[in-house]
C-alpha cells in the first residue's frame, strides 16, 4: 500500500488511479486499409478512400495490428479472447470522417492480466506491486486538427486516422502519482520489448487518460472520478494527478461535489480544465460493426504468437541477478530499455570470447563499463566523439585487454578516448601509445630492487614499522615504470621483498 | 421500451439531422411501432441458439500488412481525397475553426 496522502482541512485524504493507456501499434499499414503509417509525411499523403470514409468503401482488417494485440496481451499475462468483434463508437468530430470510430466495447480481444511495478522507496513505492489490467482492445485512430494556421478554419490531416491503436485499461489499482508513473514505464518497456509499440511518447505513440478519484483514508467506496484526456509523458500524468487531487480535495471540503466529466491538461499552467463541450459525447451509441465478422483466433495462431515473444522485463532482470551475479540496481537499469540491454548483451557476448571466460565471471565488469565508463568518456569527449566508432567489438577489445591485465582501468579509459576521436585499433593504439601495463615480473622487479637499493632508509624506517613508507615504494616503481607497470604485480612484489 | 419526443430530439441532435417540431411529433409513433416490433421478438427465447452474424458461413478475412498493396484501398492520392472538399487548402481539408 503506498503511503501517498493528501492533508486536507478535514482530515487525510487518499487518491484512486486508472489508466487508460492509448498505445500505437507498430505495423507497416493502417488497422483497415493499406496506407502507410509513418510519421511525420505530407498531409493527407497517407489517406485512402476507406480512411477517408468515402462511400462504398469496406473495412478490411490488418492481421499483424491482430497479432501485436495478442502478443502484448500475452506479455501482460492476461486472459486472450478467440473470439472478439468490432463495434461502432459514434460521435461527430471533424477528425473522424467515418463519424465512428472502429473500436471493441463488448468483446475485446484481450481479457484481464496484470504487470509488476518495483519497489522505489525513494519514489515512494514501499514495495513491488501487481498492478491489474482489466483489459486490451484495438481500435482506429483519429486525424489531427491544427487550429492555429487559418483565422477563420481548423485544418485536418487525416495521416493519422485509421492507424491501429491498443487501449490498455487497467484497474483502479494505483493509490499514487509515483505508482502511476512507474506503471507507464513498465507498460511502456514491455511493449518496447515486444515490439507492439515504439513507446515514442513524444510522437504520440503512447497517451494516457488519466482517472482520478479521491475518498477520506480509510472510507471504501469510490468517490467520483474524473478523466483527464490525452497525457502524453510520464512527468505529465503524475503532475495530472496531483493537481486533480488537490483540486478534488478542496472542492470536496468547500461544499462542493465532484462532477463525472472529461478535462483536459494545460501543462504551461499546470492544471485541469473541463472539456464542457463534449457533455453529449458519451452518449456513442455502440452497437456491433455491420461491415466486419467476428474475429476468430486459431489455436496455431496462438501458438505462433507466443513462440514469438521474446524475453520480458522481469525475467531477463532475474536472471542478470541470479545467473549474472550483476546487482539488483545494475540489473534494473539495464533492463529498462531495449536498446541498452542490447547493447550490455552483445558487449558481454563477444567480450566472453575475447577471453574465454564464462559471462557470469565478467558480466560485472562490462555491465560497470556499460553503464558507467563508457557513457563517461563519450560525454567528457562532447562533440569530438564519433559514435560511430563505438562499436561493440572495438569496446570488446579493450575489456578483453583490461580484463587480461594488460591496461589498467584508467588506460582502458584512455584508448576508449581515441578510438572514439579516430576509430583506430584498440590494440594498435595500446602498442603504439605505450598504453600498457607491464605486467613481466622481471622487469618490475628490476626497478624494484633498484629503488630499494637507493632508499635504503625508508627500508629500515618501513620494517621499524612505518608503514606508510609502502605507497612511498609503490609510488617510486610506478614512476620508474612511467606509470606502465600493473599496481598488482607491484603491490605483491614489493609486500614479498619488504617481508 | 418506448421513445418519447424529447428522446427523439436528442438522437436526432446526437446524428446531426435537423428535424421540425412537425417532423418529430410524427416520427415519435413511428419508431415506437418499430421498438415494438423489436419488443415482440425479444418475447422469444433464444438464450441457447448462437447468434447468427451472416446468412451464409463466413469467415473474417484478414489482410497482409503491406503499404499500398491495392492502389485502391491505398494511400497517395490526396487529390482524389481532397476532391469533394469544400475547402482545400495546402493539402489539408479546411474546416469551420473547431476549438477546445
Amino acid at each position: 500500500m503506498s503511503n501517498y496522502r493528501i492533508q486536507g482541512a478535514t482530515g487525510e485524504w487518499e487518491v484512486v488511479i486508472g489508466l487508460e493507456v492509448h498505445a500505437q501499434v507498430t505495423s507497416q499499414s493502417k488497422l483497415f486499409s493499406g496506407a502507410d503509417t509513418t510519421f511525420g509525411a505530407e498531409p493527407n499523403t497517407q489517406v485512402s478512400l476507406v480512411d477517408a470514409a468515402m462511400p462504398g468503401m469496406l473495412p478490411v482488417p490488418n492481421a499483424e495490428c491482430i497479432r501485436q494485440a495478442v502478443r502484448t496481451g500475452m506479455a501482460i499475462e492476461a486472459q486472450i479472447n478467440k473470439y472478439s468483434r468490432f463495434d461502432r463508437k459514434n460521435y461527430f468530430y471533424a477528425d473522424l470522417p467515418q463519424g465512428y470510430q472502429i473500436s471493441q466495447l463488448y468483446h475485446p480481444i484481450v481479457g484481464e492480466g496484470q504487470l509488476l511495478i518495483e519497489k522505489d522507496e525513494k519514489a515512494g513505492i514501499p514495495e513491488d506491486k501487481i498492478i491489474g489490467i482489466e483489459r486490451i482492445h484495438v481500435e482506429q485512430d483519429a486525424g489531427k486538427l491544427m487550429h492555429d494556421q487559418h483565422p477563420t478554419m481548423s485544418y485536418v490531416d487525416l495521416n493519422r486516422c485509421g492507424v491501429a491503436l491498443m487501449e490498455i485499461v487497467s484497474k483502479p489499482d494505483m493509490t499514487s502519482p509515483a505508482e502511476a508513473g512507474a506503471y507507464v514505464r513498465k507498460l511502456r518497456s514491455i511493449l518496447r520489448y515486444v515490439g507492439s509499440c515504439d513507446g515514442n511518447m513524444e510522437q504520440g505513440s503512447m497517451r494516457a487518460d488519466v482517472n482520478v478519484s479521491v475518498r477520506k483514508v480509510g472510507d471504501t467506496e469510490l468517490g467520483t472520478r474524473t478523466e483527464t484526456k490525452n497525457v502524453n509523458s510520464v512527468r505529465f500524468v503524475m503532475a495530472v494527478i496531483e493537481s486533480e487531487v488537490r483540486r478534488q480535495v478542496d472542492l470536496i471540503e468547500d461544499r462542493g461535489t465532484v462532477v463525472q466529466e472529461t478535462r483536459l491538461y494545460d501543462p504551461d499552467k499546470n492544471e485541469t480544465r473541463s472539456m464542457r463541450s463534449k457533455e453529449d459525447a458519451h452518449d456513442y451509441r455502440y452497437f456491433p460493426d455491420p461491415d466486419l465478422l467476428p474475429v476468430n483466433l486459431e489455436d496455431s495462431f496462438l501458438e505462433e504468437c507466443r513462440a514469438s515473444l521474446p524475453e520480458l522485463p522481469d525475467a531477463k532482470r532475474t536472471r542478470y541477478i541470479e545467473e549474472l551475479g550483476l546487482s539488483e540496481y545494475n540489473a534494473a537499469v539495464l533492463t529498462v530499455e531495449v536498446e541498452t540491454f542490447a547493447r550490455f548483451e552483445t558487449l558481454l557476448d563477444i567480450t566472453a570470447k575475447h577471453l574465454g571466460k564464462p559471462e557470469s565471471e565478467i558480466a560485472t565488469t562490462v555491465a560497470n563499463w556499460s553503464m558507467s565508463t563508457a557513457p563517461g568518456v563519450v560525454k567528457s569527449l562532447g562533440d569530438e566523439a564519433n559514435l560511430e566508432y563505438a562499436t561493440a567489438e572495438a569496446q570488446a577489445a579493450i575489456l578483453g585487454m583490461q580484463g587480461a591485465g594488460d591496461i589498467s582501468g584508467s588506460q582502458a579509459k584512455e584508448i576508449y578516448e581515441i578510438v572514439l576521436k579516430t576509430g583506430r585499433d584498440p590494440a594498435e593504439i595500446a602498442d603504439t601509445e605505450g598504453l600498457k601495463q607491464v605486467s613481466d615480473t622481471g622487469a618490475i622487479e628490476a626497478a624494484i630492487d633498484d629503488i630499494l637499493a637507493s632508499n635504503e632508509d625508508k627500508v629500515e624506517q618501513y620494517k621499524g614499522g612505518k608503514d606508510k613508507l609502502f605507497g612511498f615504494f609503490v609510488g617510486q616503481t610506478m614512476k620508474a615504470m612511467k606509470g606502465q607497470a600493473n599496481p598488482q604485480v607491484v603491490n605483491q612484489i614489493l609486500k614479498g621483498k619488504l617481508g | 421500451m418506448s421513445v418519447n419526443k424529447e428522446n427523439v430530439a436528442k438522437i436526432a441532435s446526437l446524428a446531426r439531422i435537423k428535424m421540425s417540431d412537425d417532423e418529430l411529433e410524427r416520427m415519435v409513433p413511428e419508431l415506437n411501432q418499430i421498438l415494438g416490433w423489436v419488443d415482440q421478438l425479444s418475447e422469444v427465447d433464444c438464450s441457447n441458439v448462437e447468434p447468427m452474424t451472416a446468412v451464409i458461413p463466413n469467415e473474417l478475412r484478414l489482410r497482409a500488412d503491406e503499404v499500398n498493396a491495392d492502389p485502391k484501398t491505398g494511400g497517395d492520392r490526396r487529390d482524389d481525397v481532397l476532391a469533394n472538399a469544400p475547402a482545400a487548402e495546402h493539402g489539408f481539408f479546411g474546416v469551420p475553426k473547431v476549438i477546445e
